[in-house]
């Protein structure tokens, strides 16, 4: 049986050498999905059709000897927020239950014709509200390093099936933290782009100003690799930046020595589990042998993101859920007029904390409360957002923890939706402010539950940011 | 913070959202709580701060210069996908052109 662990060039390199077949490959996967998905609950749904078609376009090539795209035969997992052609799409909630999008989103249609390889659709908190996956109205994904604890959320199955060896990449979503959260909780690097780097068409939208599409992987090399795919201008997306994107992987190999690293005071402060804020401090000294240099910084309005991640992302979500109205898709329940069959729809197909946060963001927005708390918000993001920019030239990189705590145990913290929107502490800053981040692997807390060090970098500078954690992977940061 | 029972109501109304009885108080109780935590954002004085709703309309050097901020003509374009996409929907009418099927429509408030 083929590894686990395989990377991206090890892939290559054995289809190249006719080691093993892209179709062996994916029949093998499957395989293992099928073994172990029922105890993890990571992916909802399976495209083997797809992909069978997909190897099979990769062995034709081989065969051919034709050159090989940059991601040929990869297993790849892709988030249930993320439409896909001819796959059951259905955000982790009812109301779109058989839904089966007629066209590719972008990000995927730029790995389909890179040559990876589609597994399935993976579990999620509905339309990736949550941090702990247990809002998915499919049931919790359990972490595959400890099954009794949740694995993150929002994008929790994208981030177990890489960390359980069930898809070599995956991609997640990350609104305030819903790539970078479940990366660090199931061991695991993973990427939150540059606000605008990567296409968002075809994503079913949760908060507009905030979404990103990013990558998990085992390796930081693995993570290069699909962001030089997925990223770029996208005319199907408005919101899509103009600039060019850089090679990542060549990126990796330049030094890191002289790298200022800053260290802000707030993100070490009360709240933070000793045991992740010792090994992120282990992180860090590595990073000081290698020639960087930490530099304390301030980042004073940290303390208010909460409220203002908060407020403007359910303002934007009830504007954007709006269209799950039972006419044009998924679930409709009948009502003897047009509003009370809207009502009765949404009542029925919208889980809790979908509700929950559409009550929330309505009331922001709403007449006689919106300056006190949209308008409110957006200012202060003004700030925040000013906090990164006055740090990014005092530094190159920013590091922190990028969760509190580790792996929680599942139904621990469900009673009290505000304690765990508090969790979000560390990643909603870097949201609002449209900056780019990685959390990847810093070792274990006692041992046992994986820590996620955040590497955190100005607009458009994905290159520096893995950079140094390419170097902090060499340097066996991984396992502290 | 107090959200009363026509609070929730009137929240609900607006968001076309059906709620039981136990949702319209365990929501109300909720915004309660999550909207006190939000008035720590008053301990700040923005009154000088212009809002953030977009960041890359900040940053404008990021955009081509030959695609004018990204904006297109509005001009309609047949994608060619109608009848892929009503076949979607939860009712249609398969005539030509086809079209969604809903409930008779009738003033809102009825």
């Amino acid at each position: 049986m083929p590894p686990r662990n395989w990377t991206i060039a090890e892939i290559r390199s054995a289809l190249e050498s006719r080691k093993l077949s892209a179709r062996e490959l994916a029949t093998d996967y499957f395989s293992r999905i099928e073994r172990e998905n029922p105890r993890l609950n990571a992916f909802l749904a399976l495209s083997p059709e797809r992909a069978f078609a997909q190897a099979d376009a990769i062995d034709a090539k081989i065969a051919r000897r034709e050159p090989l795209p940059p991601l040929a035969g990869v297993p790849t997992a892709l988030k249930d927020v993320l439409s896909t052609r001819g796959t059951e799409t259905t955000c982790g909630s009812r109301i779109l239950k058989g839904y089966v999008p007629p066209y590719d989103s972008t990000a995927i249609e730029r790995l389909d014709r890179a040559g990876a390889i589609f597994l399935g659709k993976t579990n999620c908190d509905e339309f990736a509200m949550g941090s702990s996956n247990e809002n998915s109205a499919y049931g919790p994904v359990h972490n595959p390093v400890a099954l009794d604890r949740v694995p993150g959320g929002s994008s929790g199955g994208s981030a177990a099936a890489v960390a359980a060896g069930l898809a070599v990449v995956s991609l997640g979503t990350d609104t305030g933290g819903s790539i970078r959260q479940p990366g660090a909780l199931c061991g695991v690097p993973a990427m939150m782009p540059t606000y605008g780097r990567v296409s968002r068409y075809g994503l079913i939208a949760f908060a507009s100003s905030l979404d990103r599409i990013g990558p998990f992987a085992r390796t930081v090399d693995d993570v290069a690799r699909v962001m030089e795919v997925i990223a770029g201008r996208d005319p199907l997306d408005a919101t899509s930046a103009g600039l060019p994107v850089p090679s990542y992987t060549a990126a990796l190999s330049e030094p890191v020595k002289g790298l200022r690293l800053g260290i802000p005071r707030e993100y070490f402060a009360e709240g933070l589990d000793p045991e992740v804020r010792k090994k992120v401090e282990a992180a860090i000294a590595r990073l000081r042998d290698l020639g960087c240099i930490p530099t304390p910084i301030e980042m004073p309005h940290m303390p208010y993101a909460i409220p203002v991640y908060y407020l403007i992302a359910t303002a934007e979500a009830s504007s954007n859920l709006a269209r799950f109205d039972g006419v044009r898709y998924g679930l409709r329940v009948a009502g003897s007029t047009l509003g009370e069959m809207y009502r009765k729809t949404r009542g029925a197909g919208f889980g809790a904390e979908v509700k929950r946060r559409i009550m929330l963001g309505t009331y922001a927005l709403s007449a006689g409360y919106y300056d006190a708390y949209y308008l409110k918000a957006q200012k202060v993001r003004s700030l925040i957002k000013g906090d990164f920019d006055r740090a990014f030239r005092q530094v190159d990189l920013i590091l922190a923890p990028t969760s509190p705590v580790t792996a929680f145990r599942l139904g621990e913290r469900t009673a009290d939706p505000l304690a765990m929107y508090l969790a979000d502490i560390y990643t909603v800053t870097g949201s609002l402010a449209g900056i780019t981040a990685i959390s990847v692997p810093c070792g274990k807390a006692n041992g046992t539950l994986p820590v996620g060090l955040q590497i955190m970098g100005p607009h458009f500078e994905e290159g520096r940011v893995l950079r140094l954690a390419h170097a902090f992977e060499a340097a066996g940061g991984f396992s502290l | 913070m107090k959200i009363s029972r026509e609070d929730v109501l009137r929240v609900a109304e607006l968001a076309n959202l059906e709620l039981s009885g136990a949702e319209i108080e365990t929501y109300g109780a909720q915004l309660a709580s999550i909207l006190s935590y939000c008035e720590k954002l008053n301990e700040l004085d923005t009154s000088a701060v212009e809002p953030l709703a977009q960041i890359l309309v900040a940053r404008k050097e990021t955009q081509d210069k030959d695609d004018a901020q990204h904006l297109r003509e509005d001009s309609p374009r047949d994608a060619g996908i109608i009848r892929d996409v009503i076949q979607r929907a939860p009712e249609a009418a398969t005539s030509d052109p086809p079209y969604f099927r809903v409930p008779k429509v009738i003033e809102r408030g009825e």
